[in-house]
């Protein structure tokens, strides 16, 4: 065995498995930092007009559908979310902020009951300026949502931009949302 | 006369087939509960991303059995139900992904693997040019050991 053969045999394996250690830290590190979700996938409504809806209002606001969603004067988020989800209360910070800086933000509760959504709205605030009230959970499935909190950035003229499953964190404010806000403002 | 024996005959496996059942909210028949059974265990439930929409205990996993029974009722055919399904949810939604530019690479990845391992134990084995020939020395010293 030549002395090159033998250090082949010796370092390939080696840096394959240090290249597999590198690649599975970096996941990890950005699955904690909510970078990274393994469980989500991609919304087939990327880049598609958001499906036939009509919600009527709850929690005091109006509500709407799918022929308001066209023809804005900006982008709209529109953020699924619940009283009894665990982990909604985590992106009231983020969606004050953003609606702190005049983007419009439309909620649409699903599977409630206007009581609790009272109670979860005098808790955490409210930075909506609209409420659907998808209380049977059809237009859920309609939009291909999958559990809640879910976020969908639907730009002047109706069409879905973007889409997040989970908490919005900081950073996908700043690196995700903010600039989409621009491109399509 | 054989016609009648013969639904005579069919008489009890249509009487099963009839017995209706309930299941996530839906009355059905035992033959069409089959049929949604067959569709629903094909799907993933996105909750419980492991399991399918059949065995789910998710709420999602419920709502969307309850949607596929009523569409198997209505009588949609089976492929047009994953459609629908497919159409809010994106392949993800099938436990066994559709050959499809998005996936050819997953399903050509045995292939590959096969074709690359030949093409590694062909470079090896054609590495590496014959030993030249003893010279006369060293064949003095063979002939001296054998």
């Amino acid at each position: 065995m030549s002395p090159l053969r033998r250090r082949l045999l010796f370092g390939v394996p080696l840096a394959v498995a240090a290249a597999g250690g590198a690649a599975m830290y970096t996941l990890l590190g950005r699955m904690r930092r909510g970078q990274y979700n393994p469980e989500a996938f991609p919304s087939p409504l990327l880049g598609k007009p958001v499906p036939v809806f009509s919600l009527p209002g709850t929690g005091g606001l109006p509500g709407f559908a799918n022929t308001d969603l066209v023809n804005m004067a900006t982008p709209v988020l529109v953020n699924w979310f619940s009283s009894w989800c665990a982990v909604c209360p985590q992106e009231a910070p983020q969606l004050a902020e953003l609606a702190a800086k005049g983007v419009p933000i439309w909620g649409i509760d699903y599977e409630d009951t206007p009581a609790a959504l009272a109670q979860f709205l005098s808790l955490y605030g409210t930075p909506y300026t609209r409420i659907g009230n998808d209380k049977s959970g059809l237009t859920a499935v309609n939009w291909g949502v999958y559990g809640v909190p879910e976020t969908f950035l639907i730009d002047k003229t109706g069409i879905v931009r973007w889409h997040f499953a989970g908490a919005l964190t900081d950073n996908l404010v700043q690196k995700q949302i903010e600039p989409l806000l621009e491109r399509y403002a | 006369m054989k016609r009648w024996l013969l639904l005579l005959a069919l008489l009890p496996s249509m009487a099963l087939a009839q017995a209706m059942v309930t299941r996530d909210g839906v009355t059905l028949t035992q033959a069409q509960e089959t049929e949604a059974e067959q569709i629903g265990g094909k799907l993933r439930c996105l909750v419980c991303q492991g399991e399918s929409l059949e065995a789910s205990d998710a709420k999602l996993a419920k709502q969307l059995r309850g949607i596929i029974r009523q569409q198997v009722v209505a009588g949609i055919p089976p492929r047009q139900i994953q459609a629908y399904l497919v159409h809010r949810y994106g392949i993800f939604i099938l436990l066994k992904p559709p050959f499809s530019p998005l996936t050819w690479l997953l399903y050509a990845m045995p292939a590959i693997a096969l074709l690359a391992g030949g093409v590694a134990v062909w470079a090896v084995r054609r590495g590496g040019a014959p030993p030249p020939p003893l010279t006369d020395g060293e064949q003095a010293r063979l002939r001296d050991l054998l």
